[in-house]
């Protein structure tokens, strides 16, 4: 061994460390720009050198971490040889909201955590050659995919987001007659609304749905099926329907002070900034988050991006609990929040005007582990204390579309609709549900990527249901 | 899609990537795997009287960290029974009628010989035969492989004979182990060949083990040269099948071989004059599946370019290419340093400072940065800096007024010439 090797691979590894601690820094003026997408994406010369660092694994790891299958190395090699349109087409024909996932799908503990080079030297940047190749396709205005022929079968979805997305995507390639039924203005659910801009901008998303209205799938927004068009009637027009309806608005904390001004519901609080129309009233206030999932540290960077001086995420349990991602608690940390763990809201507290002024909180205790391995925290007593703060963000899960879902009468469980974990059918033979209105509880499945693929899977299984019977 | 199949003087495939007579081709199970993978065609490992083969047998060439920029080996050709490969020749061929199969064939320079193996192999249904004139060691000491291959009254012999007995096209695979690839080209021509492919593997020796100073690879201490192929030989062999097609008195398709790695790769050598082209290392270094992104590849660089046939292309660019004294003596281009770009490494001033025409100056802007700017006026447009730079876009060559009226030396000599 000659020991330059070593030296040229510790080197590598340092420069690596320091291109990912990238950051801009927050504007107090332009509210406009801490919106923008702050990753940059790679270079040509970037995407190049990267590309040609990945090893193209045989049966490689990265593909089965993918909850999609995309044959990664195949897409990086594509790259490598120029080939961005077939790098663009393998990436979406696994992964429907391929553009998306490359920019929020928890990589390091997927395809990149798997990555065999994390045993040798640093892992391939799979997230960034993903965007790097997607945003190549999004550039050049590409449609990626053809419908198949008709095969005279009509499919109605519900909802647009990841799952729903993805399920029409795939039934459109079949050959299906495909609506999208979209309850909001815009379609792509999550993807539009749900994740905060600066990490991924709305007109990816809008490109994912463009490619997938290509396929002549007609989307109809502003269109929620139980108000504007009932649930019997798509069970009696169309052969089958995807349920993709995904979750709803969050729940109330149940304690006094809540219907305070200034006390906000997490998702319409990072939908109000995904329009890029930004409110100037968190200009210097102090925020309280509570929770800290994903939509918690969304909330949180959200305030603090909108100008305010002090972003507290308050949370129950600890930081081993915290169903956010690394990432993103890291991402949160260097946007400055902080964060308080062991903390439950108990009231918020507000002035005569009817404003909130602040949140009284009790410290909390951990003790044995629940039903879902999480440690359960119960409240210290005496241990009250205020926080002054200007506005509370809520954000502890979301409810379930319960109406809708007992109006297709299907089986549930609390509102989480029962499904096959393979073909994805419901209670009803002809009725598939997918994505979050599936999600129980727990970290991995409500993914966007995850959603994708039980879009897709509940998409053959119906092809398959279809086909069957059209033989029959 | 565009129409990727090609007909090489009469040998069809689906498309135009073959793999090249090699380890890759050894068996039938191989080829199979290959075709089922998307490859046109495949050249079998030359057959000949089964030899028997060294352990240790390939080195490569890792450049700065890159692995395989070239590659080399010491393997003979087949070591399986000739019976053997005829069976299994027979049987991939029925399995995979529309894919081509080139037998590769090595003898004795004897009539006898060629005739006995063409009639042998033509009768299990091969496409094609290619003869290997230029396996560069082992069989090359028995008077075969580029022994043959070196002497072009050998080449044209051999080619003679084969095609005495042959039904099907023949291609001679030359030797790049020569002065001048175009005379043993042509004598493959007037021994009747139908086609030839290019280049066969290059003389080399790896490299040294400086601890123990054996050769690598050795074989129990001793080492012999070898054959030299991958990324690291394409600009010999594209300049080789350029040579090729733009002689005219080589009228016959040309097979491309040399370090193609991808479909980009192929585009040039199917520009340069190559009707098809044959592959070995990417292969073996990444496996069969590399042919699923050549395909698509070429595919989608086709129909960018608006061409729907790949046979379009062929040689598209061989009236570009000539010789120096065809060249204008008044054409300009300088090198442009865009600053925006620029990362200050200051290769581009050391390189032309120590090693080309002094042009490029380090210079302090009125803020007190750092910039370089050429001065293009002494700037004699060699490229170095453009190459050593790192960084895309930094450095663009820009064509510059000429002064004069183009001029080539061969004008300038026939100027004189007349003047006299």
């Amino acid at each position: 061994m000659r020991p330059i090797h070593l030296f040229s691979y510790s080197l590598a590894k340092e420069v690596f460390s320091v291109v990912t601690i990238k950051t801009q820094r927050i504007s107090s003026t332009h509210l406009e720009k801490n919106f923008e997408e702050t990753d940059p994406g790679f270079t040509n010369q970037e995407a190049l050198e990267e590309s040609n660092r990945c090893l193209y694994c045989y049966d490689a790891p990265c593909i089965k971490a993918c909850p999609t299958g995309i044959d990664i190395p195949a897409f990086i090699k594509k790259i490598s040889s120029g080939n961005l349109l077939g790098s663009a087409k393998t990436i979406m024909s696994s992964n429907p909201v391929g553009a998306s996932c490359a920019r929020v799908c928890p990589t390091e503990e997927l395809c990149e955590g798997s990555c065999v080079l994390n045993h040798s030297t640093s892992p391939i940047p799979i997230g960034k050659l993903q965007r790097f190749a997607t945003d190549w396709a999004i550039n050049n205005e590409q449609i990626l995919f053809k419908p198949g022929s008709p095969n005279g079968k009509t499919a109605a979805v519900i909802g647009s987001g990841p799952a729903g997305l993805s399920a029409a995507r795939e039934l459109a390639r079949f050959g299906f007659q495909v609506t999208i039924y979209e309850a909001a203005e815009k379609a792509g659910g999550l993807n539009t609304y749900g994740i905060v801009s600066f990490r991924l901008p709305q007109p990816i998303s809008f490109w994912e749905v463009e490619q997938v209205q290509k396929l002549n799938v007609q989307i109809l927004t502003n269109t929620k099926v139980g108000k504007d068009v009932s649930a019997e009637d798509l069970l009696n027009s169309y052969d089958y329907i995807v349920l993709a309806a995904g979750m709803a608005h969050v729940p109330d904390l149940h304690i006094e002070g809540e219907e305070l001004e200034g006390v906000f519901d997490a998702i319409e609080f990072v939908k109000s900034t995904k329009s890029g129309d930004l409110t100037r009233d968190f200009t210097g206030k102090r925020v309280a988050v509570i929770g800290a999932g994903n939509t918690a540290i969304d909330g949180a960077t959200c305030s603090v991006r909108l100008g305010a001086e002090n972003v507290k995420i308050l949370y129950r349990r600890s930081v081993d609990e915290m169903t956010a991602y690394d990432f993103e608690y890291e991402f949160a940390k260097q946007d400055g929040v902080e964060f308080r763990w062991l903390t439950a809201p108990k009231r918020i507290i507000g002035d005569e005007k009817g404003r909130v002024t602040g949140i009284e909180c009790l410290k909390m205790a951990l003790g044995e582990p629940g039903r879902d391995g999480r440690r359960s925290p119960a409240a210290v007593t005496g241990s009250e204390f205020i926080l002054p703060v200007d506005a509370v963000v809520k954000a502890i899960g979301q409810t379930r579309h319960l109406s809708l879902i007992q109006a297709l009468g299907l089986q549930h469980e609390n509102g989480v609709v029962k499904a096959d974990k393979e073909t994805y059918q419901t209670s009803h033979p002809n009725i598939f549900a997918c994505g979050d209105i599936v999600f129980g509880k727990g970290k991995g499945d409500a993914m966007v990527v995850t959603a994708a693929q039980q879009g897709k899977l509940a998409a053959y299984a119906i092809h398959k249901q279809a086909s069957a019977a059209g033989t029959a | 899609m565009a129409d990727l199949s090609i007909n090489l003087a009469g040998i069809k495939s689906p498309n135009p990537f073959w793999l090249a007579s090699a380890p890759p081709t050894n068996s039938g199970y191989q080829v199979q795997r290959a075709f089922d993978a998307g490859w046109g065609g495949a050249v079998w490992k030359t057959l000949g009287d089964p030899i028997l083969n060294v352990s240790s047998r390939f080195a490569a060439v890792s450049f700065n960290g890159q692995r395989v920029a070239g590659f080399n080996n010491i393997e003979l050709i087949t070591d399986r029974p000739l019976e053997v490969n005829l069976k299994e020749i027979y049987e991939t061929k029925k399995r995979f009628p529309n894919h081509a199969i080139i037998a590769s064939l090595m003898v004795e320079p004897k009539q006898e010989k060629w005739h006995e193996i063409v009639k042998r192999v033509e009768d299990v249904g091969v496409d094609g035969l290619e003869l290997n004139f230029g396996c560069p060691h082992g069989m090359a000491e028995r008077g075969m492989g580029s022994a043959s291959g070196q002497v072009p009254s050998l080449v044209e012999k051999q080619t003679y004979w084969v095609k005495e007995a042959a039904r099907t096209p023949v291609i001679v695979k030359l030797t790049p182990n020569i002065t001048d690839i175009t005379v043993t080209a042509e004598a493959a021509v007037n021994g009747g060949a139908d086609a030839i492919s290019m280049i066969n593997t290059i003389n080399s020796l790896m490299g040294v083990d400086l601890d123990t100073w054996n050769t690598i690879p050795h074989v129990a201490g001793k080492g012999a040269h070898g054959g030299y192929c991958g990324p690291a030989v394409k600009p010999i062999a594209l300049n080789m099948v350029a040579e090729c097609a733009r002689n005219p008195r080589i009228s016959v398709p040309i097979s491309g071989i040399g370090g193609i790695s991808n479909w980009q790769d192929a585009v040039e050598f199917i520009l340069m004059g190559a009707t098809g082209v044959q592959i070995c290392t990417a292969a073996m270094h990444h496996g069969f599946r590399i042919i699923e992104d050549m395909i698509e590849g070429l595919d989608h660089y086709l129909e960018q370019k608006g061409v729907s046939s790949l046979t379009e292309i062929i040689g598209k660019s061989v009236p570009r290419y000539s010789d120096w004294g065809n060249l204008d003596l008044n054409y300009n281009i300088a090198a442009q340093i865009n600053t925006d770009v620029c990362i200050n490494c200051n290769k581009c001033h050391i390189a032309c400072e120590d090693t080309s025409h002094q042009c490029i100056d380090m210079l302090t802007g009125e803020d007190g940065r750092s910039y370089l700017k050429v001065r293009e006026e002494d700037c004699v447009g060699c490229n170095l800096c453009a190459i050593v730079c790192p960084v895309d876009g930094a450095i663009t060559m820009v064509e510059t007024a000429a002064s004069q009226p183009p001029m080539t030396w061969n004008d300038r000599q026939a100027a004189l010439n007349t003047a006299k």
